[in-house]
């Protein structure tokens, strides 16, 4: 069963190739059919591989199935090639079946646009790519996939193309993780020239052997790729694109810029785990990166308004606490976060997706209200997925992700009280803003009319998601709760161990963080539900209004981000129309035509005038035949 | 018998060059016809007295009899063609005569290099000439069958409407 | 009896194959174009009438045969088509025939 593994990423990309050729011949629902079920077949087939996988899991903990040779050039020969191990395994599985109960909701959410054929096209496309991206064997391959959920990210933000903004977002979007894409070019030419290949299990193996911990070539290719990682996941310097990016439709917030590609850069480094352990000082930036964008995320959603907005900004912090558990060395931390994040995210933006749809395209929580006696399961499931991002203590899968990772920031070589404290902070954000999202939203008097009637595939994904986002956790509970690691143990096959440790002070912390966490519930509660309406006259005063307005517009970043690099761009290209370059690329033009003109008047029509032609070339040839 | 060779040769030749120079079309083809009846001689000097006998016959009889009786018969030239002036000035005649010229030395020069061999030996008579035609040419006579029915049905074609609207 | 060079023999059908590209070249009237045509084809049909007497065998009896069908048929749709052409603009110069121009 393991030889099937290529029609995982296969088969959704078969279903783009038939609704990008053939759609336009398909019905709707001909064309939902080919849309979920090629992702529904390809979740299937995961599942069915990870059975086999895991029954001869003690053998081979990594196959890798060689596909064709890609490039054959002097001595470089990549191949395509895909590799099933633990790590791949747990992405597959997630981004397959989030991807799948995605589709299926998109099913009814975008039932009524005329776009929907190219939607499911492009959704198509983009689990192929992401299935590319984490099966990849070799940094070629997951360049590809890499390059193609940017592609893909471009397209679907910009769905409804009409609107100038959107493609606005769009741009922003591609234009800035294309700087880290750069970066993460350029750090595969670093371990290749350093390296001499590209597989991953030889990048390991060599380096390892070549290059001392804290080498310069380490240091540089660790630097690269963890630029790249920052651009794709949205992190500090690099994340202003994803709070625009939600002018895409809400299903692609939710797969995209929640579940699965933000987490690509995670992915990433967590694969090249070996080259970050040879550089110390990059984890250590990164741990740095992880903790500023988590504060700097948690206290902009404090201010958002756009539901949308302020599950982006948590996404950004969220995948903060990932990038954190990779500075400290907690790699199977990270994969954790990410797989109960990927639950309850994409069950959030669902439910937002729901609420938008029935509040006839209203993004703004100040005009939602009362929606809890309304679409009481659409609340349910919301809270449920609130409380794992919020961390509740014991029952959500968010607490034994985020504590297993607080954990690590206090505990590991890598940490640092100052991690740590970063991170309990980051903690109380999120529970604050979290609920201040859910009390605003869903209690209160009914602000705006609610219209619609939830069918069975807006229900069902997020029933399914709310259930995991719960129940994920136990897929790895730590010491002092049972002791039952599945995951690390599984993951470490390919990644380093976590450290137990002093079994009280968890608990303390566990403690500890619990208190925080219920602390930041009830701020919240006290804020936006009891005393609401004070809440907002203070808001209104002068200073904290500005404070309010720094945090809504991002820090600052984008006005930053213009001053700095838009404005001296835009002003060069206005004081330099028409340089060297444009004029070589005029003057060929212009030579083309100029030939053309005089060529065309070859062509007078006369009888004599070819029949001189004729013998004109006759005589040339045959003397050329004759004299050469 | 070379100078029967020459002498028509040479008849041939200026029969041609009059022909292309005259004014009228119909004195040009009649000069034509007098350059066909020349070759005749020639090939029969040459030892191919079948290809005399079909150069006078087809060529001379049919074809050129063919292109006279047009231009004669329907009087293809009142009121036309005499718009071409002075057709023997020499800035018409210079380029065309250079670049003919040209050729020929080309031609001459890749004949000269080429083979020596004698010619008119034998005379090859149609019992020959039949044999190799329907025997190792017997696709190419098919071929030419299809080549004459197809001019037999455009000629006829093209020619139908002649008579009535006109276009 | 007679022995004429192969050259010579050659050198004649240039010549005349030359007269005729000249005629092509130079002349308007259609008429006149369409005979230095067949003066070339004359001269082509010499070529090899010499080329098979060279080698004393009948082939080139046979492919002048064949030249002088392809002359005959091309002769005939050719007139037709002058017909047609000078039924509709009464010229038979052909400098009036230019519509293909540029």
């Amino acid at each position: 069963m393991l030889d099937l593994l290529w029609m995982v990423p296969a088969l959704p990309l078969t279903g783009y190739l038939i609704l990008a050729l053939l759609g336009r011949r398909l019905s709707r629902s001909g064309v939902a059919a080919v849309g979920v079920g090629s992702v529904a077949l390809s979740a299937l087939l995961s599942v069915r591989v990870a059975f086999s996988f895991v029954s001869s899991f003690h053998q081979t903990p990594v196959y890798v199935q060689r596909l064709w040779t890609w490039l054959n050039a002097f001595d470089f020969r990549p191949s395509v090639a895909l590799r099933l191990d633990a790590l791949s395994l747990v992405f597959v599985l997630v981004v397959t079946i989030v991807g799948f109960l995605i589709h299926l909701y998109s099913t009814e959410f975008m039932a009524e646009d005329e776009g929907f054929r190219r939607f499911f096209a492009y959704l198509n496309l983009f689990i192929a790519s992401m299935l590319i991206l984490v099966l990849a064997d070799n940094l070629l391959v997951l360049y590809l996939g890499w390059e193609g959920v940017g592609l893909c990210s471009y397209l679907l933000i910009g769905f409804w193309y009409k609107d100038p903004a959107n493609g606005y977002a769009a741009r922003k979007a591609f234009i800035i993780t294309r700087v880290g894409d750069t970066a993460l070019a350029v750090g595969i030419f670093v371990l290749y020239v350093g390296l001499g290949t590209l597989e991953i299990q030889g990048l390991v193996d060599q380096a390892a052997a070549k290059w001392l911990p804290g080498s310069s070539a380490a240091v540089a290719a660790a630097a690269l790729l963890l630029g790249g990682a920052i651009g794709k996941s949205a992190q500090l310097p690099l994340q202003t694109w994803l709070p625009d990016a939600m002018a895409g439709p809400t299903p692609v917030s939710a797969l995209i810029h929640a579940a699965t590609m933000v987490t690509a850069g995670v992915y990433l480094m967590v694969r090249m785990h070996g080259i970050f352990e040879l550089a110390p000082v990059i984890m250590i930036i990164t741990a740095v990166i992880g903790a500023l964008t988590l504060l700097m995320a948690g206290f902009s959603a404090l201010s958002q308004v756009d539901i949308k907005r302020v599950l982006a900004y948590s996404t950004i912090s969220q995948v903060g606490y990932m990038f954190l558990a990779v500075g400290v060395g907690a790699w199977s931390a990270a994969v954790f976060h990410f797989l109960t994040h990927a639950c309850f995210k994409a069950l959030l933006f669902l439910g937002a997706g729901v609420i938008i749809l029935g509040l006839d395209h209203e993004h703004n929580i100040f005009k939602m209200g009362g929606l809890r006696k309304k679409v009481p399961f659409v609340f349910w499931t919301f809270l449920a997925g609130a409380c794992s991002l919020a961390a509740l203590p014991l029952v959500t899968a968010g607490f034994y992700s985020k504590d297993l990772i607080l954990w690590a920031a206090w505990s590991s070589p890598g940490g640092s009280a100052w991690l740590w404290a970063a991170g309990v902070v980051g903690t109380f954000l999120t529970a604050a803003y979290t609920f201040r999202m859910v009390f605003i939203t869903f209690f209160g008097p009914l602000k705006s009319p609610f219209q619609l009637k939830p069918g069975f595939r807006l229900k069902a994904p997020l029933l399914v998601l709310a259930f995991l986002s719960i129940v994920a956790g136990f897929l790895e509970m730590p010491e002092s709760l049972g002791n039952l690691p599945v995951l690390s143990r599984f993951l470490g096959s390919v990644l380093p161990g976590l450290g137990g440790g002093n079994i009280g002070r968890q608990i303390w912390l566990q403690v500890f963080t619990s208190g925080v966490v219920l602390a930041g519930i009830s701020i919240a509660y006290v804020l936006f539900r009891r005393r609401f309406d004070e809440t907002q006259r203070f808001l209104g005063t002068p200073a904290p209004a500005r404070i309010d307005r720094f945090f809504y517009a991002g820090w600052g970043m984008d006005t930053l981000y213009d001053r700095l690099f838009v404005r001296p761009v835009e002003w060069l290209a206005r004081i330099d129309p028409d340089d060297f370059v444009d004029l070589i690329f005029k003057g060929i033009a212009r030579l083309n035509a100029a030939l053309h003109i005089i060529l065309a008047r070859t062509q007078t029509g006369r009888l004599n005038w070819y029949a001189m032609g004729m013998a004109l070339g006759a005589v040339i040839l045959l003397a050329l035949a004759v004299w050469l | 018998m070379n100078l029967a060779f020459y002498l028509a040769g040479a008849v041939s030749v200026a029969a041609s060059l009059l022909a292309v120079t005259r004014r009228r079309a119909i004195h040009g083809l009649l000069y034509f016809v007098v350059s066909v009846l020349s070759l005749a001689v020639v090939f029969f000097v040459l030892g191919a007295p079948f290809a005399a006998a079909l150069e006078v016959i087809i060529y001379a009889g049919a074809i050129m009899v063919l292109f006279v009786f047009v231009v004669m018969m329907l009087n293809l030239e009142s009121g036309t063609g005499k718009k071409e002036g002075r057709p023997f000035s020499l800035r018409v005649w210079l380029g065309p005569a250079g670049l003919s010229l040209v050729l020929l030395a080309e031609l001459i020069y890749i004949v000269a290099s080429g083979g020596q061999g004698e010619l008119g030996g034998v005379a090859i008579g149609p019992k020959a000439v039949g044999l190799s035609l329907f025997g190792k040419y017997a696709v190419g006579v098919e071929l030419v069958a299809f080549l004459l029915l197809g001019g037999i049905i455009g000629a006829y074609h093209l020619g139908w409407h002649q008579g009535k609207k006109g276009s | 009896m007679t022995s004429v060079d192969f050259g010579t023999g050659l050198t004649l059908a240039a010549i005349l194959f030359v007269i005729g590209l000249a005629g092509v070249i130079a002349r308007r009237n259609i008429i006149m174009i369409l005979l230095s045509i067949e003066i070339m084809m004359n001269a082509a049909g010499l070529a090899v009438i010499v080329a098979g007497a060279r080698w004393g065998q009948p082939d080139g009896q046979a492919v002048f045969l064949f030249i002088l069908a392809v002359a005959a048929a091309e002769i005939a749709v050719g007139l037709a088509l002058i017909l047609r052409i000078h039924h509709r603009i009464k010229s038979l110069d052909s400098d009036d025939y230019t519509q293909m121009k540029g």
